[in-house]
């Protein structure tokens, strides 16, 4: 844990201060949903972010938590805590911030289960100034974890493309949209980034020279590096689980196929051999397969292939077309965008089962992806004219749309847990 | 005098034949007043004819037309855009060292990897009839800019079947 979270400070330290902040919509609910109350910190007035509302926005909107006002009860220790006062809810969070001389911050906090009056979690974290945000999605996360059983992802970042006229930044962001911060800005269009399992590189395309291009980065360093610049298009990068190599697609042969090449652009190999469109390639967690788009049937449809080529099997049979497969982190289905009557939704499909479970229902719904725990799918859509960023839980039953004050976003991915 | 005059009329009359525009004749009277002798003026109509020097720049050719646009996920040349990409075709044929760039694009629907893709196939597609037409391959180079760069905005049909385009662009 103590690890991972200096990892996340460590990324969070090179990049660019934070940006303005977003519009959270939340609809929908859990069918179990655990009511909560999370009291304010004590000291979090004078810090740049109110740690409970983080966490609250948090809980809130994976859909699992029903967030009770705790009124005017603002307990802070556990001496202060009255459990008969919170009868109505099965948890609740206290803590304080307390900003130490040398510009530091430490934050304490407790969870408290109110049935069996014990403490199920207490920690105290010391970290900068600028990442109480960071301490309060670390803090959320470990909630989650508690009563679900699963990983939280609200530490985790996503990324994805903010065009407000000619100009392009390709940014990494909070998973709740907060913190944009660029990572690249141009004046020709960015497409596809795409995560390195360990989240420390992006690879993604851009047209600076002229045609697309597939470049890779570092969130570190911000070292770049040309990934594959052939003649005709270079596009489509996806990771393999173990990063030591990248499905990617090419022109230069003909017809969109697919090849795998190395981080370091060296041993490059192709594996689709169509003369139909093979494009949107996505490694399957054990790295044994690829899922990818495909118009060889006379439609556009997900297919699925071992990973260094072979025979491809139809997975997709409904609606017009399907595209924009990425599988689920536990291998038993993906996500994809699904194509009927001119209108584009998120759904899912089992492998087992071959059920495809449509998510959303306005009809605008682009490039979605799995949070790393599986649980949310986010992907792009559109609210007055501009593209924005929203989320639906697996199940379908929460949704949540993210506007930006500004900028028209494309292209969203959400990153990996950062390595413990 | 009275010849010069006529040589100018001529020469306006001329003008407005290729250009296609009302004849400026009201000019006409202003110009001779101190005219030299006439007889250079009386060759300006061979003079006048080789103004067609290159068709590219004739607006009314239809190598003026670079466009050619295509149905909803597909990238078959319609035939009304037939004859445009195969007089590029020709053109490039008796031009040997004009080059061209076919850029293809695509509406915003679908994935923005699939229609990089179907950008190349329509850029590819129009690169087959220009060397079909009579065009060297080493003359045209293809890229795709996908859904990535529209010509015109808007969420509806009318900007989709504009920005599902292959463009010619001659090298300079």
């Amino acid at each position: 844990m103590a690890v991972r979270f200096l990892f996340y400070v460590l990324l969070m330290g090179v990049t660019l201060p934070a940006r303005a902040a977003l519009d959270i919509e939340i609809t929908g609910a859990g069918e179990h949903q655990i009511p909560i109350s999370i009291v304010a910190f004590a000291g979090e007035e004078a810090l740049s972010q109110k740690i409970s509302s983080v966490i609250a926005n948090d809980l809130k909107r994976s859909g699992l938590f029903r967030l009770v006002d705790p009124a005017t009860k603002a307990p802070h220790e556990m001496r202060d805590v009255v459990y008969g006062d919170w009868a109505e809810v099965d948890a609740l969070t206290i803590g304080s911030a307390t900003a130490l001389p040398d510009g530091r911050v430490e934050v304490k906090f407790r969870l408290l289960d109110t049935h069996k009056q014990s403490q199920l979690l207490g920690q105290s974290v010391v970290s900068k100034g600028d990442q109480v945000r960071a301490i309060a999605h670390r803090i959320a996360d470990m909630i989650y974890e508690k009563f679900t059983g699963d990983a939280g992802v609200f530490s985790t970042r996503i990324s994805y493309i903010n065009r407000e006229g000619k100009v392009n930044r390709l940014v990494v962001a909070d998973s709740d949209g907060y913190g944009e911060q660029s990572v690249l800005t141009l004046k020709e269009p960015i497409m596809s980034p795409a995560w390195s399992p360990d989240g420390s590189h992006l690879a993604y395309v851009t047209f600076e020279q002229g045609r697309a291009v597939t470049y890779v980065q570092s969130l570190f360093t911000r070292q770049r590096f040309v990934l594959a610049a052939f003649p005709g298009s270079n596009s489509s990068p996806a990771w393999a689980p173990d990063g030591k190599q990248l499905a990617i697609v090419l022109t230069r042969d003909g017809t969109s196929s697919i090849y795998l090449v190395r981080p370091d652009g060296s041993g490059l190999r192709r594996i689709t051999f169509s003369d139909a469109i093979d494009t949107e390639p996505s490694f399957s967690p054990d790295g044994r397969f690829l899922l990818f788009s495909s118009d060889r049937g006379g439609s556009v449809q997900i297919y699925r292939m071992p990973a260094d080529g072979g025979f491809a099997e139809r997975m997709t049979f409904e609606g017009n077309n399907n595209f924009s497969a990425r599988y689920s982190p536990d291998g038993n289905g993906f996500v994809f965008m699904h194509s009927t009557d001119g209108q584009f939704y998120i759904a899912t499909q089992d492998f087992q089962t071959k059920q495809m479970q449509v998510l959303t229902d306005v009809g605008w719904e682009k490039k979605p992806s799995f949070a790393p725990n599986g649980k949310l799918v986010l992907f792009a859509t559109e609210s007055l004219g501009r593209g924005i960023l929203a989320t639906v839980s697996s199940d379908g039953r929460v949704k949540q749309k993210m506007t930006p004050q500004q900028g028209d976003i494309r292209e969203p991915m959400w990153g990996p847990f950062l390595k413990q | 005098m009275k010849k010069l005059t006529m040589s100018v009329l001529l020469v306006s009359m001329l003008a407005a034949c290729a250009s296609d525009k009302p004849a400026e004749v009201a000019e006409a009277p202003v110009a001779p007043v101190e005219a030299p002798v006439a007889a250079p003026v009386a060759e300006a109509p061979k003079e006048v004819a080789p103004v067609a020097v290159d068709a590219l720049d004739d607006v009314n050719s239809i190598l003026a037309k670079r466009s050619a646009f295509f149905d909803f996920d597909k990238s078959v040349v319609k035939p009304a855009d037939k004859p445009m990409v195969q007089a590029h075709g020709q053109y490039l044929a008796t031009n040997p060292a004009r080059k061209v760039v076919v850029e293809g694009n695509a509406d915003e629907r679908g994935s923005s990897e699939y229609n990089l893709a179907l950008g190349n196939r329509r850029a590819d597609s129009v690169k087959k009839m220009l060397i079909v037409s009579g065009a060297k391959a080493g003359q045209i180079s293809t890229v795709s800019y996908g859904e990535e760069k529209p010509r015109a905005a808007g969420h509806n049909e009318a900007a989709w079947s504009q920005n599902r385009r292959a463009d010619i662009a001659y090298n300079k």
